[in-house]
């Protein structure tokens, strides 16, 4: 985990892993890795209210396949809050959600049509290796925290964004 | 389709394949069903060969408008910007070919929804596999093992294809689910560009891309894809391009009885149980007999009949595939056993362990998912 900082890697150790291999697709099987996500998202948003370091709300469909929230990153002492949002792709867990932040589409090149954000080189290796233990907790610490610390100074610098009061 | 050689037969020089010895029957080309899928820079090209070569009929799928920003590839135009890349692609190849029967389908695969759609339109109304060939031409992962995933469950041949996101390397890859490898056997290949990826400036873009290279991959894919579906010459399992080096890796990559993928692991068995019935064991007699033949019959040809430039060409010697024990891999191209030839790199790092597991695993939860979610909204509350 070369790319992430070592802030990120200390949380995502204690993000549990999850354990079931199984998709949407497949309704029984996918209510026992229901179980699992929202376990393991529980925890993780535990440990950030316990550090202080809060970053995100998170809500889902009553099927567990559709996430939406609300994500923010502090940057020089201004709050940026963004809507986001993701489906459970039908090939889940053995890839990783495509996170979108929808009102940030056209407003910086780390992002594919659509609004999806552009995450690093390593993340989506990083999630096929570990598929099927990492699930939405871990895409949220690995690819959209990582994206925001990245991309809000320079959307600010470069005037896309304004804080909103 | 005819073979007449006159100026005003858009065939003529396809069938002069068949005159020439190349191809036994061109024609069957005019009853084959080829799907692309992703109309890029690769597929869209693609799409332009095959509909030139007078292939029956032709599924397209993308999701995407054209822009001006894919002005740097081939076969979109400017003013076309805006159409979907499928209606953009439709308009200029039934102009090409009108022989050529299209179909268009314009929705993303990856999504639950896309993927039963993707499944039902590659079948007809029985369920069966309507098409001969199924072409990856997406630029991610996740429409890829979308692809596998269709494909394992209707027991569809495809190709994969791909171009580095730096823009100066691709590849081509065959997969017949549980006879090849299939997508998620082993960590996707990509071939070394040859420099050190650290030095690569990723920065403020998502991919770069040529129309040269993407040309190039898209007719080594068709190439293939003729060969394989007109029944000549050899179908490479795995073919390679670094442009940087100008590097052709080959080989073949033989399925791993441990995918993840529990589809996969039944195909395999069920094609071990198809190779070992006596009709094929007589097919493959016949045939490696009749590779003999033809093998011996070159041997005894002249090199050249008129070899007045003194240039000898010898044919690479084929090693034997998989001497390397546990790899999956039998590379024609040089490379120490287990490990991919050289030139060629798994793109995976290193993942959970079976240690890090045990520890770290979510615990059974006593509630149930309403329970879950309700505390999940509870703590949304600032
Ligand atoms: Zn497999």
């Amino acid at each position: 985990m070369a790319e992430w900082d070592s802030g990120t890697k200390e949380t995502v150790k204690r993000i549990p892993f999850l354990t079931v291999r199984c998709g949407p697709r497949d309704k029984e099987d996918w209510a026992k890795r229901l179980k699992e996500e929202l376990t393991a998202l529980i925890k993780y948003i535990q440990l950030n209210k316990a550090s202080d370091s809060d970053w995100f709300t998170i809500t889902a469909n009553k099927e567990g396949t559709h996430w939406s929230g609300k994500c923010w990153y502090v940057h020089e002492l201004l709050r940026h809050e963004f809507a986001f949002e993701f489906d459970i792709p039908a090939t889940y867990p053995a890839t990783a959600p495509e996170i979108r932040i929808p009102e940030l589409d056209g407003k910086t090149a780390k992002m594919y049509r659509g609004g999806a954000i552009c995450l690093t080189v390593h993340f989506k290796p990083l999630w096929t290796k570990n598929s099927p233990h990492f699930g939405v907790a871990h895409a949220m610490c690995l690819g959209l925290a990582p994206w925001l610390a990245a991309e809000v100074p320079h959307l600010v610098e470069t005037g896309a964004i304004a804080a909103k009061a | 389709m005819s073979d007449e050689v006159v100026d005003s037969n858009p065939y003529s020089r396809l069938m002069a394949l068949q005159r020439m010895g190349i191809v036994h029957d061109y024609e069957r080309i005019r009853s084959m069903t080829v799907a692309v899928v992703g109309m890029g820079g690769v597929g869209s090209v693609a799409a332009e060969m095959l509909t030139r070569c007078g292939l029956g009929r032709l599924l397209m799928y993308d999701y995407d408008k054209v822009e001006l920003a894919n002005m740097n590839r081939l076969f979109f135009r400017p003013e076309q910007a805006g159409m979907t890349k499928t209606d953009a692609a439709a308009q200029t190849l039934a102009g090409i070919n009108p022989d050529v029967a299209l179909e268009s389908f314009t929705s993303n695969i990856t999504t639950l929804e896309g993927f039963d759609a993707f499944k039902a339109s590659l079948c007809d109304s029985e369920g069966a596999p309507r098409v001969d060939l199924v072409l990856s031409c997406v630029d991610n992962y996740e429409a890829r093992m979308t692809i596998n995933q269709v494909c394992l469950e209707l027991g569809q041949a495809w190709m994969e294809s791909g171009v580095s996101e730096d823009a100066v390397s691709g590849h081509i890859q065959v997969i017949i689910p549980g006879v090849t490898a299939c997508f998620a056997c082993v960590p996707p290949l990509v071939v070394a560009s040859g420099i050190d990826e650290r030095t690569l400036k990723r920065e403020g873009v998502c991919a770069a891309s040529l129309p040269t290279t993407m040309g190039i991959v898209a007719g080594l894919l068709v190439q293939n894809a003729l060969k394989h579906l007109l029944c000549f010459g050899q179908v490479t399992r795995y073919l390679g391009y670094s442009s940087l080096k100008d590097f052709f890796p080959t080989m073949d990559i033989r399925p791993n009885p441990g995918c993840a993928n529990t589809l996969c692991g039944r195909r395999q068995t069920e094609a071990a149980a198809r190779e070992a019935s006596p009709e094929a064991r007589a097919a493959a007699a016949a045939a490696a007999a009749a590779a003999e033949a033809a093998a011996a019959a070159e041997a005894e040809a002249p090199v050249h009949d008129d070899n007045s430039w003194g240039i000898e060409v010898v044919a690479d010697q084929a090693e034997p595939s998989g001497s390397g024990g546990e790899s999956n891999i039998g590379a024609r191209a040089r490379g120490k056993p287990g490990a991919p030839p050289e030139g060629l790199q798994y793109s995976m790092p290193a993942g959970v362990t079976a240690e890090e597991l045990r520890a770290q695993a979510v615990e059974d939860s006593e509630s149930n998912i309403e329970d879950l979610m309700s505390q999940l909204d509870a703590l949304n509350k600032p």
